[in-house]
C-alpha cells in the first residue's frame, strides 16, 4: 500500500505519532473525565450495590437465571475477536493495509477481554470466591470440575488474554524505542522500561519478525477456539434452541463480525479525533467493508440454518422455542437484529458506501447493536421457554443491569483513552515500511518540541 | 500405591461418580451404578390431590425462605418441591392434572457436569448433592437442568423474630448467591445411616427414612426408598406398569418415577 499522500516522509510519521502521545488537549481530558466518571457512577456503584444486595438487584428470575451480564460477556468476548485475530491473519497473509490499523485493533481485543472478564465477576453470585474456578493446589485437594464448559472458558480466556497481551506488547517494542528517543522526562523513563533496551540491530529485527509471526500463527487457532468454547457454555446444555451443533461456528462468525464492525468504529474515531487521516484512509474502510459484507452473509446463512434446524426437528420443544423467538414476546428485538445485521449490511455492496466515512460509522454501530441483541436473545428467549410449561417465565433487565451495561462501555472507552496516550496507536515502524525510503538513505532526525 | 496407579484410581473415581477405590474398601471392583444405596422416589399421580402439604413440609424441614409478595411476583419463589398444574380442555369441560416436581436426582445429571467448581456432584448414595459452601453462583446448573428445580438465593433472607427459632438445626441456612435444591432430606438419610451403624446393622431398613414430603403426604402418593433392595416398597411400586419418568428422552436417568394417572373417562 502507498499512503494516500505520497509526500509523507519517515520524519512525518515519527512526528505525527509522537505528537499524538505527548500533545494532549483539553478535549482529551474532558472526554477521559466523562468516561471515567461514567465508569465509576454506572459500573462500580451499581456493582457494589449488587454485591451488597445479591444478584437479585438484576432482573433474573426462576427460569431465566442468566441475563444481560452474560449477554454482555459474550458481546465483549466477541468484540475482542477481530482485533488480534484479524491482525494475525493479515500479518501472515502479508496484507499491507493492516499496518496502519492493527495496533488499535489489538488494543480493542485486550480491553474488550478485560471488560468481559469483569462481566463474569458481575455475573457471579459470589464473585469473591472466583478463584475456586482456577486450578491451584490447595490443602483440601479440591480441584475445579474439568468437565465443565465454564472451566474450559476460564482456561481459554486467560490463555487468549495472555497471548494477545504478549502479541500487542511485542509488536510495540520498536515503537516504544522510537518514542523513547524522542521524548524527555518521565515519559522517557517509562519508555526506557517498556522498550526493553531495543537498539534496532539486524539481529533484533530478525528475532522480532520471527517471534511475531510465530505468535500470529499461534493466536489464530486460539481465537477460534475461545469463542467456540464460549458457545459450548450454551450448546452443551439441554435448553431447546441452545443445544445445537451449529453454535460454535455461529459464535465465531458472530464474534469476528461484531469485532470487525467495532474496528470500523474505532478507526473512525482515531481518524477524526487523533488526526490520523493520512494513515487511516478510504482503502482501510473499503477493505473492512468488504470483510463485513462477507461476514454478514455467513452470519445470515447460519441464522437461516438455525431456523431450519428448529423447523425440521419436529419435537415440540424445539419448535416452540423457534416460534417464540420469531413471534413471541421478544420478537421485535429479533426483527431488529435481522434488520441491523442481515439487511442493512447489504448496503456494503456499493463501493461508494464503503468509502464514505460517516455511513460506515453508522452501519458499524448498528451492527454492534444488532449483535448485542443477538446475544441477549440467545439467553433471553431460550431460557424463558424451556421444557416444562409450568416453569415458563419472562425476563426483563433491571435498572442496575442497564446502568452496568452503559458503565462497561464507559470502562472500555476509559481504558482505550489511556492506551492511546501510552502506546503509539498507529504502528510507527510498520507504516514506514509502506513509505518510500528517504533519498539519502538516512532517516531525518528532528527533536520534538 | 505408586504415584501412577494412585493417579489412575483417583482419575477413575473422578470420572465415574459412585466409583469407590477398590483397595480402601472391601477390594471389590465397583462401577458406575454401584452406589451404597440408590434412593428413589415414586409419585403416584392417581393419588395426588394437589394439596401442597409436601410443599409446606419441605419449606419447614429445609429452612426454605418465604420470599414475600414482591419477589414472588418477579418469579423468585423457592419451592424445592412444587406442584405443577396443567389444565386440559376448554371451559366447562376442564380437567386439571397435578404433577409434583422436585429434583429428579438424575444419575446422568447435566447440572453436575457444568458446575465449574464441582459444587454439585453425585454422592455414594446415588444422590445429586449440592455443597452450598462451594457454590460460586454461576447459575449454570439451573440453566442445564431441564426440570427447572434448582432455586437461587437472589438475596439474603431474614426470618422475623420468632420464626428464626423454628429453623431446622440440621440444615444450613443458605446465603445470597448460592444455588439450592431438593436433597431428598439428606440430613434424615445421614441420621438413619448413623442409627443403622449404631445398631450394628449394615444397611438402613426400608421405611426407616422418609423425606419430609413423603412423611407428610396424606394420600400416600409419595413412596421413598432404596431401589437396590428388591423387597422395598419403592422397588415394588416402580415396577408398576403405569411407571414413567419425566423427560426420559433427554437421557438424564432420573431417580424419581411417576405413576401415570389412569383416567376412567378417557376415550
Amino acid at each position: 500500500m502507498q499512503a494516500e499522500d505520497p509526500n509523507i516522509s519517515y520524519a512525518d510519521v515519527n512526528r505525527d505519532i509522537v505528537r499524538s502521545l505527548v500533545e494532549t488537549g483539553p478535549k482529551y481530558y474532558i472526554t477521559l473525565a466523562i468516561a471515567f466518571g461514567l465508569t465509576l457512577a454506572c459500573f462500580f456503584f451499581p456493582w457494589f450495590y449488587q454485591l451488597n444486595y445479591g444478584i437479585g438487584a438484576s432482573g433474573v428470575n426462576h427460569p431465566s437465571v442468566w441475563g444481560t451480564y452474560l449477554a454482555s460477556f459474550i458481546f465483549w468476548i466477541g468484540l475482542s475477536h477481530s482485533g488480534t485475530l484479524l491482525s494475525c491473519v493479515l500479518h501472515i497473509t502479508n496484507s499491507p493495509w493492516r499496518k496502519a490499523m492493527y495496533r488499535s485493533a489489538e488494543a480493542m481485543t485486550l480491553f474488550s477481554l478485560m471488560v468481559a472478564a469483569t462481566m463474569v465477576m458481575v455475573h457471579l453470585g459470589r464473585p469473591w470466591f472466583i478463584h475456586w474456578a482456577v486450578p491451584y493446589p490447595n490443602q483440601m485437594e479440591l480441584w475445579p470440575n474439568f468437565r465443565s464448559p465454564l472451566l474450559f472458558d476460564v482456561m481459554a480466556i486467560t490463555t487468549y488474554l495472555t497471548g494477545s497481551s504478549i502479541f500487542i506488547y511485542m509488536g510495540s517494542i520498536p515503537d516504544f524505542a522510537a518514542v523513547r528517543d524522542r521524548t524527555t522526562g518521565w515519559r522517557r523513563h517509562m519508555y526506557v522500561l517498556l522498550s526493553l533496551g531495543w537498539r534496532g540491530t539486524d539481529t533484533e529485527w530478525h528475532r522480532l519478525g520471527w517471534a511475531y509471526t510465530f505468535l500470529a500463527v499461534l493466536i489464530i487457532p486460539l481465537a477460534v477456539s475461545v469463542h467456540s468454547i464460549v458457545s459450548w457454555d450454551f450448546a452443551l446444555s439441554l435448553v431447546p434452541a441452545m443445544h445445537q451443533t451449529i453454535f460454535a461456528p455461529y459464535f465465531v462468525v458472530g464474534a469476528i463480525y461484531s469485532g470487525t464492525a467495532g474496528i470500523v468504529t474505532v478507526m473512525f474515531m482515531l481518524r477524526k479525533y487523533m488526526n490520523f487521516g493520512k494513515y487511516i484512509t478510504k482503502l482501510h474502510f473499503d477493505n473492512l467493508g468488504k470483510l463485513l459484507l462477507v461476514l454478514s452473509l455467513i452470519w445470515t446463512y447460519i441464522n437461516i440454518l438455525e431456523l431450519f434446524t428448529g423447523w425440521y426437528s419436529g419435537t415440540s420443544t424445539e419448535y416452540e422455542a423457534l416460534t417464540y423467538k420469531l413471534f413471541g414476546y421478544y420478537a421485535p428485538l429479533y426483527w431488529e437484529m435481522i434488520l441491523f445485521c442481515a439487511v442493512a449490511p447489504l448496503l456494503l455492496i456499493s463501493t461508494r458506501f464503503r468509502t464514505s466515512f460517516v455511513p460506515m460509522l453508522i452501519l458499524s454501530i448498528a451492527i454492534n447493536i444488532g449483535m448485542y441483541t443477538e446475544r441477549f436473545l440467545i439467553i433471553g428467549t431460550s431460557l424463558s421457554r424451556q421444557y416444562l410449561p409450568d416453569a415458563w417465565g419472562l425476563y426483563v433487565p433491571s435498572l442496575v443491569e442497564i446502568t452496568i451495561l452503559v458503565g462497561s462501555l464507559a470502562m472500555f472507552v476509559t481504558l482505550f483513552m489511556v492506551f492511546i496516550k501510552i502506546f503509539p496507536s498507529v504502528s510507527i515502524y510498520e507504516v514506514k515500511e509502506t513509505l518510500p525510503e528517504p533519498e539519502d538513505g538516512v532517516a531525518e532526525w528532528q527533536p520534538t518540541q | 500405591m505408586s504415584l501412577v496407579s494412585d493417579f489412575l484410581t483417583r482419575w477413575r473415581a473422578y470420572r465415574k461418580p459412585g466409583y469407590i477405590y477398590g483397595d480402601e474398601f472391601d477390594g471389590a471392583r465397583r462401577d458406575y451404578d454401584e452406589f451404597d444405596y440408590a434412593w428413589t422416589m415414586t409419585i403416584d399421580l392417581d393419588r395426588c390431590t394437589g394439596c401442597e402439604a409436601c410443599v409446606t413440609a419441605c419449606q419447614a424441614e429445609n429452612n426454605i425462605p418465604i420470599v414475600g409478595a414482591t419477589a414472588f411476583a418477579k418469579g423468585r419463589q423457592m419451592q424445592w418441591i412444587r406442584i405443577e398444574r396443567y389444565w386440559e380442555g376448554e371451559y366447562p369441560n376442564v380437567k386439571l392434572g397435578f404433577i409434583p416436581m422436585l429434583c429428579q436426582h438424575c444419575d446422568a445429571a447435566p447440572c453436575e457436569t457444568v458446575c465449574p467448581v464441582s459444587a454439585t456432584y453425585h454422592n455414594q448414595d446415588g444422590l445429586n448433592a449440592q455443597v452450598y459452601n462451594r457454590c460460586i453462583g454461576t447459575r449454570s446448573c439451573a440453566v442445564y437442568c431441564p426440570y427447572e428445580v434448582r432455586y437461587f438465593n437472589y438475596n439474603n433472607h431474614v426470618w422475623d423474630a420468632p420464626l428464626a427459632e423454628q429453623l431446622n438445626p440440621d440444615v444450613t441456612v443458605r446465603e445470597k448467591g448460592v444455588m439450592e435444591k431438593c436433597t431428598f432430606c439428606i440430613q434424615r438419610i445421614r441420621q438413619a445411616k448413623d442409627h443403622a451403624k449404631d445398631d450394628g446393622r449394615r444397611r438402613v431398613r426400608d421405611g426407616e427414612v422418609q423425606p419430609a414430603c413423603v412423611q407428610t403426604c396424606p394420600a400416600e402418593a409419595l413412596i421413598f426408598g432404596d431401589r437396590k433392595d428388591p423387597e422395598s416398597r419403592v422397588s415394588i411400586s416402580m415396577n408398576d406398569p403405569r411407571a414413567y419418568r419425566v423427560l426420559e428422552e433427554l437421557n438424564t436417568d432420573p431417580s424419581v418415577i411417576y405413576l401415570k394417572k389412569v383416567d376412567d373417562n378417557a376415550g
